[in-house]
């Protein structure tokens, strides 16, 4: 598995996730402008019961604080859905 | 003024704001290219767009003053709104369209 992956799973243990599923697309933006960091573009949809009664605002933003430092790193772009066990 | 105070100002002198990567006619990323559009969608053309490209300070700036890391973000009325995905759920859900229309 990509070691960007591996690194997102481990942080977002902390959310408890019940099913995560990331893709790496970094590939699809090869050369733009953003690109030029060298951090990756991923996607991901994210299943966990903390994000129960949580804005998508809210639920984006505890996913930022669990990556912490892999933001902008190691991470250019991510794609978030986001749902509580019930929405899935 | 330092740099949180210029976006504040920015923010709150015009009811739509996009921080984005490049611009609405050469957006230089998908997710900005995506906000412009979804603004243009709800019929808001003249919104108040910040190539934060051009500006290094805002970049970085615009980072902390919401306390979100990625760019673009949309503000409405001076409230931060959210980053390309959430304004593609709020417009799916037709909540954008009613915000845009309260703060426009």
């Amino acid at each position: 598995m990509d070691e960007v992956i591996a690194l997102m799973r481990e942080r977002l243990a902390a959310l408890a996730p019940e099913s995560l599923e990331i893709e790496d697309e970094s590939a699809q933006h090869a050369g733009h402008e953003g690109a030029r960091g060298g951090g990756g573009h991923y996607r991901m949809t994210i299943v966990s019961p903390q994000f129960a009664g949580l804005n998508s605002v809210a639920r984006h933003r505890a996913i930022y604080q669990a990556l912490g430092d892999l933001m902008g790193r190691r991470i250019h772009a991510l794609s978030i859905t986001a749902f509580t066990p019930e929405e899935f | 003024m330092n740099i949180q105070d210029v976006i504040r100002e920015q923010v709150t002198s015009h009811p739509v704001v996009l921080y984005m990567k490049g611009t609405p006619q050469f957006p230089q990323c998908g997710f900005s290219a995506t906000a412009a559009q979804i603004l243009k969608a709800c019929g808001v053309n003249d919104f108040y767009a910040v190539n934060v490209l051009e500006n290094p300070e805002i970049r970085e700036g615009i980072k902390q003053f919401a306390n979100w890391p990625t760019i673009p973000q949309l503000y409405i009325n001076g409230q931060f709104v959210g980053g390309a995905d959430i304004m593609r759920e709020l417009y799916q859900s037709g909540e954008l369209q009613k915000l845009l229309a309260a703060g426009h």
